[in-house]
């Protein structure tokens, strides 16, 4: 009886508006699919080495001290290990940073995919007042347009003049230099696709029983006949971080509509007002079947990306299942959030099934991250 | 066999929304005009299935839908004036069920008006509903609209009194589908009389919403998608300009037009049903089939599921469709065609393809 279901089509979206080429499935780590590309901005080597720069300047700050890299930090797989991430001057967020680590094949950017691509996703943290804190995107123009180096580098990537640099150009290379953190080739992936039985341990062989049975885990967390992103690209409520507005839910979602009519800004509110950052797909889509929902992660690389969920308010795997286990709750009698997912429900897994699966899930961290696990199972 | 996507046909299937469509956080009107004071909205609510097992014990999964709901309702801004609710509460008609299920209900921030469904009833008739409820049938006026609520799950006496041994008996015969031991539901002669006196009273151009369990129309007999004197019900309701009817029961959307009669049917809070195949114990006339629906994701536990609220134009019902884990419905009356139509697929070219990868 297999279980592994593709993500759900019919209601996906395509990654951006834009016809896409795609990296074929054999130039991608195994597990992974073929990689979606933007047809108006193909991958190119000096391109990437451009995106690679400007990911990690931090010249585009108040301060000159926070770059994309802060947050997501390639000797932390591409996150902070931070509960909230912290911007300039130690200014801290609502959202657990998120891995960039093949965070090219997600559908939508952000816990609550309020950009639909990573080139729209970069221009938002730049002018986030809790990020990096720019008034506007013209101090990084500046600095692009009169560095040598940049200038340089745009022109030969993009064949521009330093005058006509842009954000369009800027986002693009961001982005480039983004598509190229895939990772895969777990050793989950080596048994599961590469057939290669002694890749996992038995215990975690055990885990991905319990992942795709009891667990319930494959429901949103995906597993496809060739390839697996962990994710179904779907927003869902679970319940975590909802007792913050449990009671003010209604005063909430009328405050943050009210205040997003008359032109504030979604990406400054939920990420600078606690109560609305747990409205989650609900400050983007207003629609009342998504209030509390958000973004299915991936779980690769999970066991080095902690702490847990869109608020990081989980600190260990452990403590995730123990969640889960729970139906959605810390504690077994926590009540239950009104706008929890149907899905979610108490899993009455044993002590052993959940030691399973989590040494299951840390089957799925790949070899160039290896080094920065704590176990070696 | 199951026939799946590639990422790459995926990818460049063009047309596909990136953003969910999206439910306005507000109710469109009952409109007499733009500006008219008596404009209007109400939320409905149906089919929730609230089922005990032993003790404090009821099954998760529909506590959970209606509790959803419930609290969705709430958030609608401008508020609804007040809430519908289409009937089986309850699953086998018990106390337990009953109260569990308006406690539920009574988070709801307004005013609740209760349909009879075949659930709530056949264990004993309809008493312990009737004693928390109230009438079983009633009509109410509301800025300009008439409301008439029927009790349309009845059957025959000798069926309901005589043919078993205890109300559980009952209960659970009228509870199963494609049951040959199972009766046809009707309005009845008794209530047909009380609905001929109240519409007397009732002006011909006034809007007249009729909110019923099972549909007041013949769809199909083997599943009580049935009213066996609905032709008798409809004759009654055809003197007035306009008429819609609401229903739930049949747990999936679907809408009709008949002479000056719109019909719309609500989503259940618990499952979703199929539609029904052509097993028939009397000539039956079968749904046709205009849009299909995605086939129920059994993977979420709420797709296919959902509740709607009601915007009601110059009388002409648009059911505004709240469905979870699949997009948002709505069946608008179409003037120019006369009858109800989806808004959105009802044009073959822009429906979406049933799944086959199940």
């Amino acid at each position: 009886m297999c279980r592994l279901l593709p993500a759900c089509l019919a209601f996906s979206a395509v990654v951006s508006g834009l016809s896409l080429s795609v990296v074929s499935a054999a130039e991608v780590p195994l597990g992974l699919p073929p990689l979606p590309v933007p047809a108006n901005n193909p991958q190119t080597d000096a391109k990437v080495e451009l995106g690679d720069k400007l990911f990690h300047d931090a010249r585009f700050s108040t301060t000159g001290e926070v770059s994309c890299s802060t947050c997501h930090d390639a000797n932390k797989a591409f996150t902070d290990n931070l509960k909230v991430s912290k911007g300039i001057n130690n200014l801290t967020g609502t959202r657990n940073a998120p891995t960039v680590i093949n965070a090219a094949y997600m559908e939508t950017q952000f816990w609550d995919g309020r950009e639909p691509d990573l080139e729209r996703q970069s221009t938002q943290p730049f002018i986030n007042p809790v990020e990096m804190g720019l008034a506007d995107h013209q101090p990084i123009i500046d600095v692009v347009q009169k560095d040598p180096e940049y200038q340089a580098m745009f022109k030969q990537v993009f064949g521009i003049a330093p005058d006509k640099i842009s954000m369009t150009e800027v986002t693009q290379a961001i982005a480039a230099f983004e598509r190229t953190l895939l990772s895969g080739n777990s050793a989950f992936d080596r048994y599961y696709f590469g057939g290669d039985k002694t890749a996992m341990s038995e215990q975690q062989v055990r885990g991905l029983d319990v992942f795709i049975g009891d667990g319930r885990c494959v429901s949103c967390h995906t597993i496809e006949e060739t390839q697996a992103l962990f994710t179904d690209s779907r927003f869902h409520n679970l319940g975590v971080g909802f007792k913050r507005i449990r009671d003010s839910v209604n005063e909430t979602a009328a405050q943050f509509v009210m205040s997003k009519q008359q032109g504030a800004d979604v990406d400054v509110a939920v990420l600078t007002k606690a109560n609305m950052s747990e409205l989650g797909r609900f400050a983007v889509s207003e629609d009342v079947t998504e209030v509390g929902a958000f973004k299915t992660p991936t779980l690769r690389n999970v066991e080095l990306t902690q702490p847990y969920m869109h608020d990081g308010s989980l600190e260990t795997l452990e403590d995730v299942v123990d969640f889960y286990n729970n139906g959605g709750r810390e504690q077994p009698d926590d009540p239950i959030d009104d706008f929890q997912s149907g899905g979610i429900r108490p899993l009455d897994l044993t002590d052993q099934q959940k030691a399973d699966l989590v040494a299951f899930l840390k089957a799925l961290t790949s070899p160039e991250y290896t080094h920065l696990a704590k176990s070696q199972d | 066999m199951s026939k799946r996507m590639n990422r790459r046909e995926f990818l460049t299937r063009g047309g596909a929304v990136l953003a969910a469509s999206t439910l306005p956080l507000s109710l469109v009107e009952v409109a007499f005009g733009k500006t008219d004071e008596r404009n209007f909205t109400f939320a409905f609510i149906s089919d929730s299935h609230i089922t005990h097992i032993r003790g404090n014990e009821f099954v998760r999964n529909w506590d959970r839908g209606l509790v959803r709901a419930i609290a969705e309702t709430n958030l609608l801004s401008p508020k609804p004036d007040f809430i519908m609710y289409g009937g089986d509460i309850a699953q086998l008609g018990k106390p337990e069920e009953i109260d569990h299920g308006l406690e539920l209900l009574s988070k709801l921030n307004g005013d609740v008006h209760y349909v009879m469904g075949e659930h709530d009833y056949y264990l004993d008739l309809g008493e312990y509903w009737e004693k928390q409820l109230g009438p079983q049938w009633y009509s109410f006026d509301h800025k300009g609209v008439h409301f008439i609520v029927l009790n349309s799950i009845l059957t025959y006496d000798d069926w309901m009194h005589k043919k078993w041994d205890s109300g559980m008996a009952r209960m659970l015969q009228m509870a199963r589908l494609d049951n040959p031991q199972g009766s046809p539901f009707m309005v009845g002669e008794t209530q047909r009389q009380w609905l001929k006196d109240d519409l007397a009273k009732v002006s011909h151009d006034t809007p007249v919403v009729v909110f019923s369990h099972s549909p007041l129309q013949k769809i199909y007999k083997g599943w009580n998608f049935w009213t066996e004197d609905a032709d008798d019900v409809q004759a009654l309701l055809k003197p007035f300009s306009k008429v819609t009817v609401f229903y739930g029961h049949v747990h999936q959307i679907q809408y009709n037009q008949v002479d000056n009669m719109s019909f719309h049917a609500a989503m259940a809070t618990a499952w979703p049903w199929p539609y029904p195949q052509s097993y028939a114990q009397a000539k039956s006339y079968m749904p046709k089939l205009t849009v299909q629906m995605n086939r129920a994701d059994p993977f979420f536990e709420r797709d296919a599921t959902g509740w709607q609220f009601i915007d009601m134009d110059t009388g002409d019902a648009a059911m505004k469709y709240n469905l979870y884990d699949n997009q948002n419905r709505t069946v608008a009356y179409n003037d120019a065609s006369g009858k109800p139509e989806d808004q959105r697929y009802q044009a073959a070219e822009n429906r979406i393809p049933p799944q086959d990868h199940y």
